[in-house]
């Protein structure tokens, strides 16, 4: 069987990132740039598969700018066994990448794509059901549990209120949620031999995929903020507030 | 042209996000439908007409709907969705895993997560976990759009009398199955809806501390939340998670213990009316946004709270 995780270099999830003054855009210059968390805990998901031996090859894909390869050794030192680079510098929305990925699963026979539920820069949680409607492939979204069997993929997945299991037929669709595993620390030797492994570069067009962002953003501000409030000094006095004051108990 | 809402339900009763997304529909403009789908679910279908501002209600009815599959509910979105120019879901899990389907399928992006309506095409929607609003533009003939439900006040539950309309069920998709559910079972009102919410962080130091939430949880009929770094801790269920990658919430009144505040936390429930912040540490982020805060260790000022509420 083989796995395909699509991951995206994004902004690190530690960074605090501003606001263009003009308003253009976030300020990504010179800031650090990580793969989306999400997509850590399915390139390790899709590892273990392939530990546990139900899967064959796990081939990771990163859609975007050249440093996208930085992404893919990433993927590769945690156990991708090799990387495709869709390198391309125009602004990828959900709908294009989902159809680059679709491309790529055919051309690549995949059987099980795993991937991260959302990306932390635009959150747009849209990535991979895309792919699974394209694909015309059953999904199973914000797993928190994924078990392989008799060519079937049951995820387990959070819902609000509690947590509801699928079955479906492969191939299939999964995203992570991010109680599906605890990613493992990547160590300097499975650095050193990522570096080895095959990362193949194409270009949308070779897929003969339309990229053309669907949504302009006019412009990006700051939140509102919400001022501080006081400070009361005990319980009695809160109390007091929240009854008299605020009138909400 | 028409908007049409999906609506979020549980066949028997329709869930108070709908209405909120019925609101932010309403700010577009037009007649607005609202599609309740499942299975056995024309209650939730009568309560759904009597929504203010609703004009139709649309009921598909069928055993292969029941569990909500995205393969099955997406088929049947798409089965009238050239009938509108803009399809609204609510961005709770049901709405944020059936609806990219449907735009997919037809061939346009999805606005994610929208909290105001600028016009027709143009919206805001929070990115960076909150930090940045955007302001984006659609350039597609279908606006396919999940709506932050916490950004629009609902319309009136009562009051409106739609016609209903049954539609014919689409064919289950024979790809994926349900298999089971646990819904963890509570008596408190859910996160979501509840006016009153109580609020623990990695400060509750294990998941048996949490317990000492209950007594004031009981006293105020509160749902129980928690921060991200209290789930991932293991010290609550991730289904208690508020934040950027949990629930967004906006009680009347949002009691933080133990929260440190930081702002993927924030930003799932910096909305609510009255925000109240209980820490040891007097320069903890959440004192930023709280407008009632009390510096103390919360496992004392509990149970004061507690037993002088």
């Amino acid at each position: 069987m083989k796995i395909l995780v699509p991951v995206k270099r994004v902004v690190d999830y530690n960074v605090k990132v501003r606001c263009k003054s003009d308003g253009s855009g976030v300020d990504i210059a010179n800031v650090k740039m990580s793969m989306n968390p999400f997509d850590e805990i399915a390139v390790e998901e899709a590892t273990r598969l392939k530990e546990a031996g139900v899967a064959t090859e796990v081939i990771a894909i990163s859609c975007g700018v050249a440093q996208c390869v930085e992404t893919l050794r990433t993927a590769a030192a945690i156990g991708a066994d090799r990387g495709i680079l869709v390198e391309t510098d125009v602004e990828l929305q959900p709908l294009a990448v989902a159809k680059i990925l679709k491309a790529i699963v055919e051309k690549e026979g995949i059987d099980l794509i795993i991937m991260g539920k959302q990306a932390i820069d635009d959150d747009c949680n849209q990535t991979g059901q895309m792919l699974a409607a394209l694909a015309d492939m059953p999904q199973g979204t914000f797993a928190s549990k994924v078990v392989v069997e008799g060519g079937k993929v049951n995820v387990t997945r959070e819902v609000d209120g509690g947590l509801e299991t699928v079955s479906l037929s492969l191939p299939a669709v999964v995203t992570s949620d991010l109680r599906l595993n605890e990613p493992r620390y990547v160590t300097l030797p499975n650095i050193m031999k990522a570096k080895k492994k095959q990362i193949d570069t194409i270009k949308p067009a070779d897929l003969g995929v339309d990229v053309d962002p669907r949504i302009k953003t006019l412009k990006v501000s700051d939140p509102p903020t919400r001022s501080a409030g006081i400070t009361v000094p005990d319980v009695a006095t809160l109390v007091d507030k929240l009854k008299n004051e605020a009138k909400v108990i | 042209m028409s908007v049409l809402v999906i609506a979020e339900h549980d066949n028997q009763s329709i869930k108070p996000a709908t209405l909120n997304t019925i609101a932010a529909a309403q700010k577009i403009g037009g007649d607005i439908h609202v599609l309740v789908s499942g299975k056995g679910c024309g209650a939730a279908a009568e309560q759904a007409a009597k929504a203010v501002g609703v004009a139709k209600v649309l009921v598909a009815d069928s055993d292969s709907l029941g569990d909500q599959l995205a393969e099955n509910f997406a088929a049947q979105i798409l089965a009238i969705a050239g009938n509108y120019g803009h399809i609204l879901a609510p961005a709770t899990s049901v709405g944020k895993n059936v609806l990219p389907r449907v735009a997919a399928k037809l061939d346009v992006a999805q606005i994610s997560d929208i909290i105001s309506v600028e016009s027709a095409d143009t919206f805001t929607r929070p990115i960076y976990a909150g930090n940045v609003i955007a302001t984006v533009q659609s350039s597609d003939s279908t606006k396919v759009i999940t709506v932050r439900t916490t950004a629009f006040d609902p319309v009136a539950a009562e009051g409106g009398s739609a016609a209903i309309e049954n539609l014919n069920a689409v064919a289950d998709s024979g790809k994926s199955t349900f298999v089971s559910r646990e819904v963890a079972k509570s008596d408190r009102p859910e996160l979501t809806a509840a006016s009153t919410i109580i609020s623990g962080g990695r400060g509750m130091g294990s998941a048996e501390n949490f317990s000492v939430l209950n007594p004031l949880a009981d006293k105020l009929n509160a749902a129980i939340g928690a921060s991200r770094a209290a789930v991932d801790a293991g010290y609550a269920p991730n289904d208690w998670q508020v934040g950027q990658t949990g629930k967004i919430v906006a009680p009347q009144l949002y009691m933080a213990f133990g929260i440190s505040g930081a702002i993927q936390h924030l930003a799932g429930m910096k909305d609510s009316k009255v925000i109240v912040a209980v820490n040891k540490d007097p320069e903890a982020p959440i004192f930023g946004v709280a407008d009632y805060g009390l510096v103390g260790d919360l496992f004392d000022v509990v149970p004061q709270l507690t037993e002088k509420l």
